[in-house]
């Protein structure tokens, strides 16, 4: 059967690996080539490659450094930021990702998941959440985390999943940075109302914190994290092994 | 020189890039004496088998891979690249393949327990069925990589290695000079770059 998978994301800001505090606070870790290259040789099954500011300050994702990073990656590669149209696709599928993740692009232009779809199939299409809660109610924000788009998180993934996103992501802001444990709560929610694999990213500080992911949601398919892989914090492979022994199926 | 069949689908870069992790250099290319030439042909392929092999068929590239597969030129075909050397497929109604397997590619959805995701996405185990030289490098239970909706059946004459998703699902096949992998070898890791090696040194 298919494994369980775990994920570092590489948020990428000016050539460098940086990871925020609730999106606050960003400090550089190391080049994104450097790390990609340690996960891909490694353990982590999939990498998440980030460019964290392109959504508000307008830019692209630095194709130079995607270039780089996908020629020694040799397992599948997200990329997401900056992702506004079908155009934008085409320009980081080119540079050697494997799939797209859409974030505020798909509030932006409600055709942009629909129309990526049918011309590079569901599997290549990521939709992926930043979600908080506001008033007992789970909202998508966007803008790196900036702006309450007042959506309701739950029916916006449901929506972009019967449009054609064959994944996703879904980061808990009130977890993210935190240390605390994935976002149980709203991960399951989002799991009760779709068909596709989904991403938990946000909260996770130790090796237990990914055991009770799995544990308490069987559905879940991946755990995403990025400090805590970068730092050392969590070695991939001894937190596959800890997976391992509490019964999770996990790649050798 | 393994030369790489640009039909307008697939993801070249990645295909590229793992040839040249293992010390070779392809062609990626669409023309006819280039690929005539080649000591082997590699044939990527992801999205819609009804477009693929309209692509094939509307520059004559599919005449060409028969005639050169006859030939006795190793052939490898890679997802949907492996789903059009069969006879056929029912994505979306009936399209004829090049017919250089026997088998048919059929829906995951309807042959799967219904309660599980498809496409069938991730990392799954190998489990050999048959010896073949495009497997030296790959052992019983490797994990590799998946991204697919369809599968191929009746195609125990070329049957080389299947995963488990609740049923079994081809993964691999070889007859003769024209084989093929279900998975992606350039995103499966360091097996999926053994098993590109394996084709480099047939």
């Amino acid at each position: 059967m298919i494994t369980k998978r775990i994920i570092p994301c590489l948020d990428v800001r000016d050539g460098k690996v940086v990871k925020g505090v609730n999106f606050k606070g960003v400090k550089d870790v190391a080049s994104p080539v450097e790390l990609a290259r340690k996960y891909s040789d490694g353990s982590a099954d999939e990498l998440v490659f980030y460019d964290i500011t392109a959504s508000a300050e307008n830019r692209g994702v630095f194709t130079e450094v995607l270039r780089e990073v996908a020629k020694s990656v040799f397992i599948p590669l997200t990329v997401g930021g900056g992702i506004r149209e079908v155009s934008d696709f085409e320009r980081v599928l080119t540079c050697g990702a494997d799939k797209v993740s859409v974030n505020s692009g798909a509030i932006a232009n409600p055709r942009l998941v629909g129309d990526a779809a049918k011309r590079y199939g569901d599997q290549c299409v990521v939709i992926s959440a930043d979600v908080k809660r506001v008033n007992g109610a789970f909202h998508v924000f966007v803008k790196g985390g900036r702006e309450d788009t007042g959506l309701d998180a739950i029916e916006w993934i449901h929506r972009c999943v019967g449009e054609g996103a064959g994944e996703v992501v879904v980061n808990s802001m009130d977890a993210d940075g935190m240390k605390t444990g994935f976002d149980i709560e709203l991960l399951e929610a989002v799991c009760n109302i779709v068909n596709v694999p989904v991403i938990a990213s946000g909260g996770a500080g130790s090796q237990a914190h990914f055991v009770e992911l799995f544990k308490k949601i069987p559905t879940i398919d991946a755990g995403l994290a990025a400090s805590v892989f970068h730092f050392g914090e969590i070695e991939i492979q001894d937190l596959k092994e800890t997976l391992r022994k509490n019964g999770v199926n996990v790649r050798r | 020189m393994i030369a790489v069949v640009d039909y307008g689908v697939g993801n070249m870069f990645s295909i590229r890039s793992s040839f040249a992790r293992v010390g070779e250099n392809v062609l990626i290319t669409s023309d006819k004496r280039e690929l005539e030439k080649a000591d082997k042909i590699l044939l990527p392929g992801v999205g819609a088998f009804k477009d693929a092999i309209g692509k094939l068929r509307d520059t004559g590239l599919d005449q060409l891979l028969i005639e050169q597969a006859e030939k006795g030129k190793p052939l490898m075909g890679i997802c949907l690249g492996m789903q059009l050397l069969f006879e056929r497929s029912f994505e979306y109604g009936e399209h004829k393949g090049l017919g250089l397997l026997k088998g048919s590619v059929e829906p995951m959805k309807g042959y799967v327990n219904k309660n599980l995701k498809v496409p069938h996405i991730g990392w799954n185990a190998l489990h050999l069925v048959k010896d073949h030289p495009l497997l030296k490098g790959i052992n019983e239970g490797d994990f590799v990589y998946f991204v697919h909706s369809y599968y191929a059946r009746d195609c125990a004459e070329s049957l080389l290695a299947v995963t488990e998703y609740d049923k079994p699902i081809t993964a691999a096949v070889a007859k003769d000079n024209v084989m093929g992998c279900q998975f992606h070898p350039e995103k499966s890791g360091n097996v999926g770059l053994n098993m590109l090696k394996a084709f480099c040194d047939l």
